[in-house]
């Protein structure tokens, strides 16, 4: 060959970083409610992602909606596509998206309680009929040694043995994509450290990419490669976790401990700097 | 005393009360992972009875032909109840629901009399001995044969719930159905299944009541019996529908001794059983063996 192409275009290679991409998704729920206006976002291969907001932003409609589960709460995506792994998935069945390694870990966890811990973990495989999940089981284990010393129902199991749980399942789907939504929720400190903890082992251990919906963001953008900040329904603010975990906007309505300023001050910064 | 009588009662309760365990089963299972109450079970049952005499007389295959295509048949007809009736009613309110499958079992009713008439028509002799002997006590082969058939139903469905990877999908989807999707189980395809099984063990159930007595349409009234089975087991819990039926089954029994040897009062039998369902719904209304929800402490 006379000329030396490079081997992957900037473009090409950009579109095959990128595993997850929504554009401009809106979400209805019950043919009323708007929840999701024009929400965009994207989330690299192997990397760690985190979609920050508060409380009725849209995060968990956001990853339900990639995950496909919306309809058992009579919601629709009404405009805008979700693609992922290079396809578009705005409509396909949920559990093709699992089979295709797309696995969403529920808040509340989601674990199926009136079930032990073993039954739990097949269930995660389900996707995988004829697997020998008898490694699989191992490195779930490997990973979270408390599961394999309790026993019985899953439902007795403490929150943060819930949670691992929960996270081990999804392992057990041998996912490429996990969507976490809240997985600090009603978690002590020291047990969102060491989930945390884990997550990040994931993520460089196994090259799992993740996109982690969080209110704790402090913990979340220190974890995070890259994060989002959503509002209302939109991302309203993106960067990396070290320049959001910087940005003064961030520190003052997400971090806290901002710079201190006078009751007047702060209002005004609020008009000022309002994302709507 | 009669011990003779009272011997041949409890060996009776038994036997019907692991039938209307299976059944109370299937009632349960459908419950479980729909949460669908199929007023039509009954129907369920007559129609496998009746579609395995027809095989017999009609077309004159082997016994066990006959039994193996009222298999395939139930398992088509559950499928295609979920599907056409059922499907479209996911997410209306429950009395919607009921009153649909009140409607099927009318139905069904109705179109079994206009099929198959309104007699009780015997099954011809499908067993070489009529009855065999064990330790002494003469017991009938149909009997004998419900009885084995029962246990082995309820193996498989133990085996099938605890260890096969469609029976903790279907427990999932009982337990929620966005957590099961959310593992990449097709709620669609469980619920299907799951009035497959129903109608296929149902059908098993029908073809040996069928054998033990005479296929008729009033049999459906089977599926009004099992109910205080499956409330005194509890509606949602398949080992409950077990001890459910086998208790109703035994009652029965024993107030038909009770009745014929001392009381005289008549129609014990048939009145038994709802008395202990009025009395168990007072004391635990969600039934011996219902969960309620765990819940940390």
């Amino acid at each position: 060959m006379a000329l030396a192409e490079p081997a992957v275009r900037p473009a090409e290679s950009a579109a095959q970083d990128t595993i997850l991409a929504l554009n401009n998704v809106e979400v209805i729920f019950n043919d009323v409610i708007l929840v999701l206006r024009g929400m965009s976002m994207t989330a690299r291969r192997g990397q760690i992602t985190a979609l920050l907001g508060a409380n009725g932003a849209g995060k968990s409609t956001t990853l339900k909606a990639i995950a496909g589960l919306l309809h058992t709460e009579d919601g629709e995506v009404t405009r805008g596509t979700i693609h992922y792994d290079g396809a578009d998935i705005t409509r396909t069945a949920p559990d093709r998206k699992v089979k295709d390694g797309l696995f969403l870990v529920m808040e509340g966890r989601g674990i199926v309680q009136d079930m032990t811990i073993t039954e739990n973990l097949r269930l995660g495989a389900f996707t995988r009929p004829g697997a020998n999940l008898k490694h699989d089981l191992e490195q779930v284990f490997d990973y979270f040694p408390r599961l394999r010393e309790r026993h019985g129902l899953a439902g007795y199991l403490s929150g943060g043995e819930q949670q691992m749980l929960a996270i081990g399942r999804a392992l057990m789907a041998r996912p490429k994509l996990i969507l976490m939504d809240e997985p600090s929720m009603g978690l002590s400190p020291l047990l969102v450290k060491e989930v945390f903890g884990i997550i990040r082992r994931l993520n460089r251990e196994l090259g799992l990419s993740i996109l982690l919906v969080e209110q704790n963001a402090n913990m979340a953008l220190k974890a995070a490669d890259y994060g989002y900040i959503m509002e209302n329904g939109k991302i309203v603010l993106d960067g990396t976790g070290e320049a959001l975990q910087q940005n003064e906007d961030v520190k003052e309505f997400y971090l806290g401990g901002g710079e201190r300023r006078s009751f007047k001050a702060v209002k005004s910064f609020r008009r000022r700097k309002r994302w709507l | 005393m009669n011990i003779e009588l009272f011997v041949q009662l409890l060996v009776n309760g038994v036997i019907v009360g692991m039938l209307y365990g299976v059944v109370a089963m299937c009632f349960v299972l459908i419950y479980k992972s729909t949460q669908v109450v199929n007023f039509a079970q009954g129907e369920f049952v007559v129609l496998g009875a009746w579609v395995c005499l027809s095989m017999v007389i009609n077309m004159g295959l082997p016994f066990w032909a006959a039994f193996i295509f009222t298999l395939v048949f139930m398992m088509a007809f559950g499928v295609l109840v979920q599907v056409v009736l059922l499907r479209p009613l996911v997410g209306e309110p429950i009395i919607s629901i009921i009153m649909a499958t009140i409607g099927l079992s009318i139905f069904m009713q109705a179109l079994m009399n206009w099929i198959w008439g309104n007699n009780a028509v015997r099954f011809p002799d499908v067993f070489a001995s009529g009855s065999v002997s064990i330790g002494g006590l003469n017991v009938e082969t149909a009997y004998l044969m419900s009885l084995v058939l029962s246990l082995i139903v309820m193996a498989l469905f133990f085996w099938f719930f605890r260890f096969s990877r469609w029976g903790l999908a279907m427990r999932a989807t009982a337990y929620n159905q966005q957590v099961a999707q959310s593992l990449g189980v097709s709620v669609g395809q469980v619920f299907a299944m799951a009035w497959a099984i129903s109608a296929i063990v149902s059908g098993i159930a029908g073809v040996v009541i069928g054998l033990v007595s005479a296929v008729s349409n009033s049999l459906a009234i089977i599926g009004i019996k099992v109910f205080p089975a499956v409330i005194v087991g509890g509606l949602d819990s398949i080992v409950g529908a077990i001890v459910g039926g086998l208790t109703i089954g035994l009652l029965e029994n024993m107030a038909e001794f009770a009745d014929g040897q001392y009381l005289h009062w008549g129609n014990m039998y048939q009145v038994a059983p709802f008395y202990v369902l009025i009395v168990i719904l007072m004391i635990r209304p969600y039934g011996l063996f219902g969960t309620p929800d765990i819940e940390r402490v």
